[in-house]
């Protein structure tokens, strides 16, 4: 990983390509490099999807090592969806293949005129781009399996589906899994608009004939690892539940706490919760001969994914994360696992991100397209997405500009982006989060969860406004440097509760780069990052108005707790004062 | 006074997933995980009526207890 792929889409004669040192960004990895290139490198005030933004594409700093849970990949840009700047972070094979093939970031530039379409393939021998357009307007699926008979079983694809060739707001890019399957996505904030805008259906990497990334000090690395192995698989919740039943074993939790958006957020319980739950989609996955662990890159240790098959035991999609689960069920008022599941494939084969559009059909049950709970008219409108009709267009462009066409004033969106599955009344922690993220709202950002209702890390209580401030801070700052490792959020579970796996963390980084760091270090530069987003964000034209949840959480109390977001603006304010 | 009981994910093995229970007048929580035999350290998050409570919590009539073990996700 010592090197940067640069490739000018633009260039006059046809893309080119250059191979760089790493520079000023060396030593940097997933997040922290995308931020960084993005805020050194792009316009804040330029068009998303013009010539002036980059899509850059990372994996985290341990990624392409033997250090398990390392396969998080970064994709950063300016955000089509939120105006600002955009990390989304996904698993598959995508971070581990990239960083043994030796890049640190692939940044693609620049926009060709015409509307010809592009594969990039990168293997040990080089790199070549190839005008294809054969590919265009093919779903994530069917160009995959197209691919593999072209260039062999061993690859590892990022791609666009129908939607981020149609730059939609919700497109997303697909990592393919340990099967080659399009399932990982980075999700959030319209990455795959960027891709699209600049004609680049997929990424082709190929690292047959390369090995793991070796580190400063292999002996200490791998006592490290060994030791960090130890502190996921003893825990309770990265070694037996997420194991077990995936994320999706927080419907039951989340409904039972009333913080469960149902009907669009407007109630906090939904009845047919525990038809979707994580034990339910566990058990119909093993009766069916599916699987209910699995992993979704090589050197995972957790294995929280699954395989759904239907009820003849095809293949019909990974196990549908909670997110998903709930944006498509509660949310809409669904309660049909296999319907739930067929909107998943649906989702990753067209390219979309499941939040976002689980929020954008329960916007346009609001406005009166659909009933909810009318499982059947959701997958029509969802098929609309893929199909490019007009009203497919307007929903694949997000909550918010659905809600704006049909007149909604109930949109749950912050900086535009869709808020996911924790009703920010009932839980007031993830509520800063959302508000205050550079990313617009996102659970993955500072995941209050963990202690405002699962009592990880210690316990704030979800319905009271004391120490929600200073719990999405730190959070924030330490999903900022995880996100930059390339370790999967979830190691946080044991993390934040097991002293000794923080250290293991840590001297996993100072092994493989020979450097010293400290706790202190690791915050620091999640500090460091946050505030390289929140200034592009200024200079993009934020202002503390856009740290804000929208007003009907002010104004509207929901069930059965029957509270309002209740944290002050002013507090909001502060979230990044340290 | 009767009760509803719902236990969820790993604690549902050999138990149950809901049940109405009879205990005596002023029964706590922890007087409701000992006669499930679930281990303390597996009851980490419970819920009465939707909001978190203690081992020590006393039960009341009509109450609705939610045992989770540790789990996470997001």
């Amino acid at each position: 990983m010592d090197k940067i792929l640069r490739i000018d889409m633009g260039a006059k004669g046809g893309p080119q390509f250059k191979v760089e040192a790493l520079g000023a960004y060396a030593g940097l990895g997933g997040r922290a490099m995308t931020s960084s290139v993005v805020a050194q490198e792009v316009p804040p005030l330029c068009h998303p999807l013009g010539a002036e933004n980059k899509l850059v594409i990372a994996p985290g700093m341990l990624s392409g090592t033997s250090a398990s849970m390392s396969g998080r990949i970064s994709v950063g840009c300016k955000s089509p969806l939120t105006g600002g700047i955009k990390e989304a972070n996904s698993g598959g094979q995508g971070a581990q293949v990239l960083a043994r093939l030796g890049y640190a970031a692939v940044i693609l530039e620049g926009k060709p005129e015409g509307d010809d379409l592009y594969k990039i393939l990168i293997n040990k021998d080089g790199v070549k781009i190839e005008k294809d357009n054969s590919l265009k307007m093919l779903p994530n699926y069917d160009l995959v399996d197209t691919l593999k008979k072209i260039h062999g079983d061993k690859i590892t694809c990022i791609s666009i589906g129908p939607a981020g060739e149609m730059k939609l707001g919700a497109a997303s890019i697909a990592i393919t899994d340990i099967e080659v399957r399009p399932s990982r996505h980075a999700g959030r904030g319209g990455v795959g608009a960027v891709m699209g805008s600049k004609r680049v259906k997929v990424i082709i990497l190929d690292d047959t004939g390369l090995k793991n990334r070796e580190p400063k000090d292999p002996e200490k690395f791998r006592a490290a690892n060994k030791k960090f192995v130890e502190g996921l698989t003893t825990h309770s919740v990265t070694g037996q539940a997420l194991p077990a039943y995936g994320t999706n074993v927080l419907t039951n939790i989340i409904n039972e706490a009333g913080g469960y958006p149902s009907y669009n957020f407007r109630e906090g319980q939904f009845a047919g919760a525990s038809k979707i739950s994580g034990e339910t989609f566990a058990d119909i996955e093993t009766k069916r001969g599916g699987s209910a662990t699995h992993p979704c890159h090589r050197g995972c240790v957790i294995r929280c994914s699954g395989t759904y098959v239907d009820k003849d035991g095809n293949y019909l999609t990974k196990q549908p994360e909670y997110e998903t689960v709930w944006a498509h069920g509660g949310n809409c008022g669904i309660d049909d696992p296999d319907a739930i599941a067929q909107i998943d494939f649906l989702d990753d084969n067209i390219g979309l991100d499941t939040i976002e559009m689980g929020a954008t059909i329960g916007v346009a049950m609001q406005a009166g397209l659909a009933k909810f709970g009318d499982a059947a008219a959701a997958i029509e409108l969802v098929k609309e997405v893929g199909k490019g009709t007009p009203l497919g267009k307007i929903l694949g462009s997000g909550a918010g500009v659905t809600g704006k066409v049909f007149g909604v004033e109930k949109v749950p969106v912050v900086k535009n982006q869709a808020l996911p599955a924790y009703d920010p009344r009932a839980i007031q922690g993830i509520g800063v989060t959302y508000a205050t993220s550079p990313m617009g709202a996102d659970h993955t950002a500072g995941y209050a969860i963990a202690t405002n209702i699962l009592k990880s890390g210690g316990y704030v209580d979800p319905l009271k406004t004391e120490g929600q401030v200073e719990l999405s801070r730190n959070l924030q700052i330490a999903t900022t440097a995880i996100d930059s490792t390339g370790m999967c959020l979830f190691i946080a579970f044991a993390v934040l509760d097991q002293p000794d796996t923080f250290q293991a963390l840590i001297d996993l980084l100072n092994a493989f780069y020979g450097w010293s760091l400290t706790g202190d270090d690791v915050t620091a530069l999640g500090k460091k990052v946050l505030k390289i987003e929140r200034d592009f964000n200024a200079k993009a034209g934020f202002t503390k108005e856009q740290d804000r949840l929208p007003r009907f959480f002010s104004t509207d109390p929901v069930s059965p707790h029957n509270i309002t977001f209740q944290v002050k603006d002013s507090e909001l304010d502060s979230v990044f004062n340290w | 006074m009767k009760i509803t009981v719902k236990l969820f994910a790993t604690l549902r093995r050999g138990r149950f997933d809901r049940e109405t229970m009879e205990p005596s007048d002023s029964s706590r929580v922890i007087d409701i995980v000992r006669l499930l035999e679930i281990p303390e350290q597996e009851a980490a998050i419970i819920f009465i009526n939707s909001r978190h409570a203690e081992f020590d919590t006393v039960l009341h009539e009509g109450d609705t207890l939610a045992i989770f073990p540790p789990v996470g996700g997001g």
